[in-house]
Order: structure tokens, then C-alpha cells, then sequence
């Protein structure tokens, strides 16, 4: 199996088992999407028209839970020095740790969305335009989070500060996102903010794992 | 390059920066103080009345919100590409400022908005990107004060200033496909009588005369502490 490959599935299978921060991101995105008709009425009208925002809100919010962590682990216990001495590339160990944090939390986050969008009454159309711009949005999330996490691996309490400085980059996501969800519900072509948000993503995949790299770099003081 | 890495020497810059610092503190009282004489005299605007004169503290301080994170920007790359030594210092002290620079473009853009648009807070597209850049500056400090490793921290903050960088077009972009309500931009297009845009563009340039001089005090007081830290330490100032 390539190095990349053993890399992505070590990965998953840390996520999947260690404490289960897949699990908990899906449960966090439930309770979100619980706690908000709580908190602004039951109204189905209301509810339909701002499930876009709140789901993509709640969905990045997710997604960062466990973040801190993607390289934090492998660098407390020495295991991200023997990854950097490793034939592979360090900008393809970034890419591999994105992707498995996406299949591991965007993914489930974006299977997990047709659900929620019927409890917020949303209708059929505009579900399945929420759920495309998540399966397309949420790879941004990962990238741009990546960036964060290798800037705060050193950091005892990095998961306080990583929000503060990844939440401001992912703002075009959020609103291409929710964007193409309120176009497909006015009966406007989503497709301007699901092609943009693609963009985006496809952007955000493609750079971050040179800046993740840079930054890992710099902190393993080589 | 030459003549940026001349600069590049602590000493080098210690002795330019003092001779410098005070034509510049007496150039910004100058500029300032003209431009609000000529401000508080100028006629009240048809449409806006006095509250045209929030136009002289609001329009500068975005400009030089935004000039700060260039700067920033720029030091960066210097820091990152060159190992140029002077500008992670200088990075540092200019992102308070650019900070400060942010939250007075928000708040007399808001004290405006009131009797313009009839509320302080609309969501759009300037005022919004203006509040995520306030964030960006918020996150790029935090991050330097986070990290205790001084060297790592200057690294550490460079790579998230260009991240920033190359970001903030495309926020601007997302956010003005988004919302609109904020006027057009005024200045080069001549839209902007001349006994307005006289006072304007002497207070922008007083602004940056601020700025600089400011920033030139607060590289000057991280060098010396830096010396202080080092004599403490028993090595070479």
C-alpha cells in the first residue's frame, strides 16, 4: 500500500475509534440543529427559510470540533517526526490528514443533512442543493482547518484559538453555501453559488497543504 | 533588495528611526490639525449636514485599516522568503494598530449609519468584510501571544498573515455578492466636491504619518526590550 494510503486510513481509523470524534461531530450537528427551533420558534415558514444558514453554520462548527487534533496527537507522541522523515512529501501527509478528517467528519456531516433539513421543513429542492453544497463545501472546511491546526500544534489550548483564526477564512463557504440553499428556495438557479463554492473548495484543497506543511515544518524546528 | 536589508540591522534602524521620529510626529500634528480646521470649516453637505464631517475620521481610518494588513503582508513574506530580522518585529507591532485603525472605521461607519440609513449596524457587504477583517487581526495577534517560542511564533504568524492575505480578496468578493448597501467609493471617481476631498486627503495622509510614527515608537520599544531581555540574560545586547 502507497505511504499516502497507509497514512489515510491510520487516520480514519483513529477517528473512528479513539474517543469517536466522528460520532461526537454528528451528535454536536444534531443538537445544533435541536437547540435552534428552541431558540427561534416553531414557525415551519421560519424554520424552512433559515435552514441553509443554521445547518451550514452548525456543519462547520462540527467539522472544527475536532480539528485541534489532526496533527496535535501525532506531534505530542513523537509519531508526526517519523511522518516527516517518511519518503512522502509533508505537503502529501497534509493532504492525506485532510482528506481522512473530511471522510471522517464533512462526509457524515453531509449524509447526516437531509435529515435535519426535514425537521427545519425544508422542501425537497432545496435539500438536495444543501446537500450537493455540503458535499462540495465542507473538503474547504477541512483544508482551511488544516492550516490551523498544523499554526497551533504546539499549543496546550490550541483548540481555544483555532476558531478565532480559521472561522473568518471559511466565511465564503458559508455563504456560497447557505447562498445556493436560499436561491434553490426562492426558485432561482443554484447554480452561480454551487460553482463558486466549488471554486472555493477546489482552491482552498489545492493551497492549504503548503501552508499546513510550512507550518508543520516550522514547528518541528527543521 | 539592498536597501532593504540596510535597514534590516537593528542599530541601523534605531539611529535612522530616531532622527526621522520627530519630523513625522510634527508633520502628522500638522496634517491633522489642518485637516480638521479646513474640515470644520467647510459648508455642511446638502444631504448630510454636519454629519458629513464623520466622513474625515471614518474614510481614513478604512483606508489605513486595510494599508496595516498590506504592510503585515508584505513584512511577511519578507520574514518567510529573506529571514529579513527587522520585520517579524515590525509585523508585530503594526497589527494593534491595524487593529485599532478596524474598530474606528466600524464605529464611525456605524455612528454615520445611524442617521443615514436610519440604524447603526446594516449587514453589508463593507461593513461585514470590515468586521471579519477586525477578526483576522483579532486571530493573527492571538496567535503571536499564544506561542511562547519566539522565533516559531514570528513563522507561526507570518504563514497565517499571507493565508489572510490571499483570502481577503476573495472574502471581500463573497460578501459583495452576499449584500450591497454601502455607497460607492467617491474619491477617484470626482464625485467628491473639492472642499471636502481637500480636508480628506490631508487627513488620510495624516493618518499615515500617525501610523508610521506610532509604529516607528513601538519597533523602537520591542528592540530595546528585546536589549533589556538579553542584558538580563547576561549575553550581548
Amino acid at each position: 500500500m502507497s505511504p499516502f494510503a497507509t497514512l489515510l486510513l491510520r487516520d480514519i481509523k483513529l477517528a473512528a475509534r479513539s474517543g469517536g470524534s466522528a460520532a461526537l461531530a454528528l451528535s454536536f450537528f444534531a443538537l445544533v440543529a435541536t437547540l435552534m427551533p428552541l431558540g427561534i420558534g416553531a414557525d415551519l415558514r421560519l424554520l424552512a427559510r433559515v435552514a441553509g444558514g443554521v445547518l451550514w453554520v452548525g456543519a462547520v462548527l462540527s467539522a472544527l470540533l475536532s480539528l485541534d487534533r489532526l496533527f496535535q496527537g501525532d506531534y505530542e507522541d513523537g509519531s508526526l517526526d517519523l511522518i516527516a522523515l517518511s519518503p512522502l512529501p509533508l505537503e502529501l501527509t497534509a493532504l492525506a490528514k485532510i482528506a481522512a478528517h473530511w471522510l471522517s467528519t464533512g462526509l457524515p456531516l453531509t449524509l447526516l443533512s437531509p435529515l435535519l433539513a426535514l425537521l427545519f421543513n425544508l422542501p425537497a429542492a432545496a435539500t438536495g442543493v444543501l446537500f450537493v453544497s455540503l458535499l462540495i463545501g465542507t473538503p474547504a472546511v477541512s483544508a482551511i482547518g488544516a492550516i490551523g491546526a498544523s499554526l497551533t500544534l504546539s499549543l496546550k489550548r490550541g483548540g481555544l484559538i483555532l476558531p478565532l483564526i480559521i472561522l473568518p477564512l471559511l466565511a465564503p463557504a458559508v455563504i456560497f453555501g447557505a447562498g445556493a440553499v436560499s436561491a434553490a428556495l426562492d426558485g432561482l438557479g443554484a447554480k452561480d453559488a454551487l460553482g463558486l463554492l466549488a471554486a472555493f473548495a477546489f482552491a482552498a484543497v489545492l493551497l492549504s497543504p503548503f501552508a499546513a506543511a510550512a507550518s508543520v515544518r516550522l514547528n518541528l524546528g527543521s | 533588495m539592498q536597501f532593504l536589508f540596510r535597514y534590516a540591522n537593528p542599530h541601523n534602524f534605531m539611529r535612522l528611526s530616531g532622527a526621522v521620529l520627530p519630523f513625522t510626529a510634527i508633520a502628522t500634528a500638522l496634517c491633522i490639525g489642518t485637516a480638521l480646521y479646513l474640515g470644520f470649516t467647510a459648508p455642511p453637505d446638502y444631504q448630510q449636514g454636519r454629519t458629513v464631517l464623520i466622513l474625515f475620521i471614518h474614510v481614513p481610518a478604512a483606508t489605513m485599516a486595510m494599508t496595516v494588513y498590506g504592510a503585515i503582508a508584505i513584512l511577511s513574506l519578507l520574514s518567510l522568503v529573506w529571514r529579513h530580522p527587522l520585520s517579524d518585529t515590525a509585523a508585530r507591532a503594526a497589527a494593534p494598530f491595524g487593529a485599532l485603525f478596524t474598530t474606528l472605521g466600524l464605529i464611525t461607519g456605524s455612528l454615520w449609519g445611524k442617521p443615514m440609513w436610519g440604524t447603526y449596524w446594516v449587514w453589508d457587504a463593507r461593513l461585514t468584510s470590515f468586521l471579519l477583517l477586525l477578526f483576522l487581526y483579532l486571530g493573527y495577534m492571538a496567535l503571536w501571544n499564544a506561542i511562547e517560542d519566539e522565533s516559531r511564533a514570528a513563522r507561526a504568524a507570518a504563514i497565517l498573515a499571507l493565508v489572510g492575505a490571499v483570502n481577503i480578496p476573495i472574502i471581500k468578493f463573497s460578501v459583495n455578492w452576499w449584500n450591497t448597501l454601502h455607497q460607492g467609493e467617491s474619491i477617484v471617481s470626482g464625485a467628491l466636491a473639492p472642499v471636502f476631498l481637500a480636508p480628506l486627503l490631508i487627513m488620510m495622509l495624516g493618518y499615515l504619518l500617525l501610523f508610521l510614527t506610532l509604529w516607528m515608537i513601538r519597533i523602537r520599544t520591542a528592540i530595546l526590550e528585546r536589549r533589556a531581555r538579553n542584558l538580563m540574560q547576561g549575553g550581548a545586547a
